[in-house]
């Protein structure tokens, strides 16, 4: 349609070639002649005030307690303006023009009465512009046709919106009476006129009896309104899309993030990865559980694979320290609080479960349902989002299988367990079996730890949870 | 009773038959309808869309529903102020936000939310609430209710046993009230009591008053009757079929959109972030090593979110680096304590790792966020 609609205008000057005109053939045949109208930043539309109207019960005063505009933004005829107050009662108010808001009458708090202005609304005469810049003058003709029209002697003012919607209604405007300024006639005392000739429910409020799903007036009549506009509204592209960018700032969850990843970005990793068979962790699993369960207390891998890498901590406690700012001293942590990271609704939060070094697998999974639930709601105190000295990230819950995660300061090492895997693999004697895999991805601070001491954690940490009757023999 | 839900069972199945169409084009004057659920943000979304969607020139509407414990607060008014959160939080009493106007009610099972809705013009809470004396009294000739012109039910001329607030909107209206019948009061007084101190606002303030039970002046009214009761006199009132709809606001085919209003309810924007500006003045006491520290703190909050944030500490009792790191990360965040927690935690991995620097700190973060 819009390449067709170029090539019937080429012979049509327009000023900027990136712009492409379309002719509303209808609007063609009512002007009679070609118009392309100039964008002013000088507006030429009418003031009106706007008036609060009648609340009902007698009420002559409300506050003001919302506003859901302000000065310039422009408003549709049923846009919410503002919220109200009254005894109990919170009142919606809603514009009766289209137009561009000029003027607040009142500020938030402040009293309003029935009667008086509530807003200024500058209703734009010029209506349909399109959105660019110097094309074809206006033949000056054209003007007086825009706010007059005499009809056997009478002038009637109207704008082209409104003398579009009676013109597509069949409907003579000296019929109509106006209740705007100077017996303007608005769009509402089209539609009045309407829904008495017809009984109708009046479009722009189309509350169903039956069958919703009819919307309200978000979807006013689309057809009456655009063709009102579609006088050559340059289009810059074919596709219709309406997205904006949206800037926020930053704040919260992700304002703690920003501050924790710049940190961490001093820190100089490395990575280290491994593959870990849990072929008889899970069997061992599927036998504790519903003990657990007798308990009350639900037990996934986590409390394992964190139990271990408390063992773990124990033969190569350089993991579990603190580097200082100036890098000068080390210092060796006595507790294991091995942070989980979690993912809630808001954002990543690590908190930790203390002194791993002396609980049992039990007691970790205690821990961690208690920690979990209180993430979920929201109620995560300071205590257990601090003091961390160890990381164990569990991304493989959502999915992936390596990655490379960031330490969280003033930590050293951080690890990331991928999802696990039915795979296959060679046993002892050369035969496939069903294994089930799941990768590691350990990050460490290469300025206080070195790959081999990495490597020795990660094959001790992997050889407890690949036999899991040796981690027996070291629990204390 | 047993004719009543036989009959809404079979009503019921007429609807699931012919859903839609049959449910809405009743041809009398008035339809009473209940909620099957007893979700707080459900029930509100339900007046919602009735508000926004439905033609109530042919006919008026009775909406009956009741609530799982909660704190429903008014249109313009602050949850700090009228509640204590601390305690709603501990508790798992939800929080909501009506979209009328007027104070702070506590909801639970024992209590029934009745909503009248109209068009604008026939927008009349003094009829509804007479309305409602008639059925108690029909029910109970000689209990003493009467309206006051507060718009408040009174027993016994001084027990308030309802409270009521509305919503105007362009075309249509609803006026909504509470019925207390068997509602927990001792729950009801320490949740509606905010611990919260130094606050300045013009958030509308609730009016407390003496509360009494209906089932405390007669053992022998329960939730139930008096919706029955209420209802017949609705239905006599309107001329039409004493006939309960039961719907479920859960049901997205019969009320399109539902489900988004609902989640609109819940957000944190509504719930917090529609709260009128206010300010918090007040001193914090710590008790640290041996002394107790007064620590004089003021906020002002928009939006829910702190805009100024001024904590006046001893001079070099933080470093003076952490100290604005503080207030800068406090600037422009929500009002919450979840949110607040971790950032200020996030703030101590960042800092020199000084267990007397940490002790410190921990104690100033708790106490901002009791305050919240």
């Amino acid at each position: 349609v819009c390449i067709h609609r170029v090539r019937s205008c080429s012979s049509i000057r327009f000023i900027k070639s990136k712009y492409v005109c379309v002719f509303d053939k209808s609007a063609l045949k009512f002007s009679h002649q070609q118009r392309l109208f100039r964008t002013s930043a000088v507006s030429c539309g009418q003031i009106v005030q706007f008036k609060l109207s009648d609340i009902g019960e007698g009420i002559t005063e409300v506050t003001v307690k919302e506003w859901y505009i302000k000065e310039g933004d422009s408003v549709s005829q049923f846009d919410s303006i503002c919220e109200v107050q009254s005894d109990k009662a919170s009142v919606t108010i809603t514009s009766r023009y289209d137009g561009v808001i000029r003027k607040l009458h009142y500020s938030i708090d402040d009293i309003a009465f029935v009667g008086k202005p509530l807003v200024d609304i500058e209703i734009d005469a010029s209506k349909g512009v399109a959105s660019e810049e110097d094309v074809v003058e206006t033949p000056p003709m054209s003007h007086e046709e825009h706010t007059h029209q005499e009809i056997k002697g009478h002038k009637t003012l109207a704008t082209p919106a409104v003398r579009r919607l009676a013109m597509e209604n069949n409907i003579k405007l000296s019929e109509v009476v106006g209740t705007g300024k100077d017996n303007r006639i608005l769009k509402e005392d089209i539609l009045n006129y309407l829904a008495k000739q017809t009984g109708a429910i009046l479009p722009p409020s189309p509350k169903a009896e039956i069958v919703p799903p009819l919307r309200k007036t978000e979807t006013v009549p689309a057809a009456p309104k655009d063709k009102a506009r579609k006088i050559p509204v340059p289009v810059s592209r074919p596709i219709a899309f309406s997205g904006k960018d949206k800037t926020e700032p930053v704040t919260g969850f992700q304002k703690a993030m920003v501050k924790t990843m710049s940190a961490a970005l001093k820190i100089p990793h490395f990575g280290y990865c491994d593959e870990i068979d849990l072929t008889q962790l899970v069997q061992l699993r599927e036998e504790l559980k519903p003990l657990a369960e007798l308990r009350g207390v639900k037990i996934s891998f986590m409390p394992f694979f964190i139990k271990a890498a408390s063992l773990g901590l124990l033969q190569y406690p350089i993991l579990n320290a603190s580097l200082d700012e100036n890098c000068q001293n080390v210092t060796y942590k006595a507790s294991h609080n091995i942070g989980v990271a979690m993912d809630t609704e808001q954002g990543l939060i690590v908190p930790n479960v203390k002194n791993v070094q002396v609980c049992s697998v039990f007691d970790i999974a205690v821990e961690l349902n208690r920690l979990q639930s209180l993430g979920s709601a929201g109620q995560l105190g300071t205590s257990d989002l601090t003091g961390g000295t160890f990381t164990l990230s569990n991304i493989g819950t959502i999915g992936g299988t390596y990655a490379k995660p960031v330490i969280l300061p003033p930590e050293v090492a951080i690890g990331a367990l991928g999802k696990i895997q039915v795979l296959p693999r060679f046993n002892g004697k050369g035969e496939v079996f069903k294994a089930q895999i799941m990768n590691v991805s350990w990050s460490a601070d290469h300025r206080i730890i070195d790959g081999a001491t990495m490597a020795r954690f990660s094959n001790l940490w992997k050889s407890y949870l690949e036999n899991p009757a040796s981690m027996l023999l070291d629990l204390k | 009773m047993v004719l009543q839900s036989l009959k809404n069972c079979l009503w019921l199945s007429c609807v699931l038959r012919t859903p839609k169409a049959f449910f809405w084009s009743t041809a009398s004057g008035g339809l009473i309808i209940q909620s099957v659920s007893n979700d707080v943000y459900q029930n509100l979304a339900v007046e919602d869309w009735i508000h926004d969607h439905m033609d109530l020139e042919k006919q008026q509407v009775l909406f009956l529903w009741r609530n799982s414990p909660a704190v429903v607060i008014g249109r313009h008014q602050n949850p700090w102020q009228e509640c204590n959160l601390r305690l709603l939080r501990q508790k798992n009493i939800k929080l909501a936000r009506r979209r009328s106007g007027g104070g702070t009610v506590y909801h639970d099972l024992g209590n029934i939310n009745l909503t009248f809705f109209t068009t604008r013009k026939k927008y009349e809470r003094m009829e509804n609430l007479k309305l409602v004396v008639k059925a108690l009294k029909a029910l109970r000739p000689e209990l003493d209710v009467h309206v006051t012109d507060r718009y408040d039910i009174l027993l016994d001329r001084q027990y308030k046993i309802s409270g009521t607030a509305a919503k105007l909107g362009r075309t249509s209206a609803y006026h909504h009230c509470t019925l207390l019948c068997n509602a927990d009061k001792f729950v009801l007084s320490s949740v509606l009591k905010s611990p919260y101190k130094g606050l300045k606002s013009n958030a509308t303030p609730s009016v407390p008053a003496l509360v009494k039970n209906l089932f405390e002046e007669d053992p022998s009214l329960t939730s139930e009757m008096l919706l029955d009761a209420i209802a017949k006199e609705y239905a006599t009132h309107h001329q039409i079929d004493h006939h309960i709809t039961v719907i479920n606001p859960a049901d997205e085919t019969l009320l399109p959109g539902i489900s988004n209003k609902t989640k609109e309810l819940q957000t944190w924007e509504w719930l917090y972030g529609k709260t009128p500006k206010f300010s918090i003045s007040t001193c914090l006491n710590m008790a640290y090593k041996d002394s107790v520290l007064d620590v004089k703190v003021n906020m002002d909050v928009k939006h829910g979110r702190i805009e100024v944030c001024n904590i006046d500490l001893p001079e070099q009792w933080l470093p003076p680096g952490l100290y604005s790191e503080l207030v800068k990360s406090l600037t422009g965040s929500k009002f919450c304590p979840n949110e607040t927690t971790t950032l200020v935690t996030t703030l101590l991995r960042v800092c020199p790792q000084d267990n007397e620097l940490h002790s410190r700190w921990s104690l100033l973060c708790e106490n901002m966020i009791r305050l919240m």
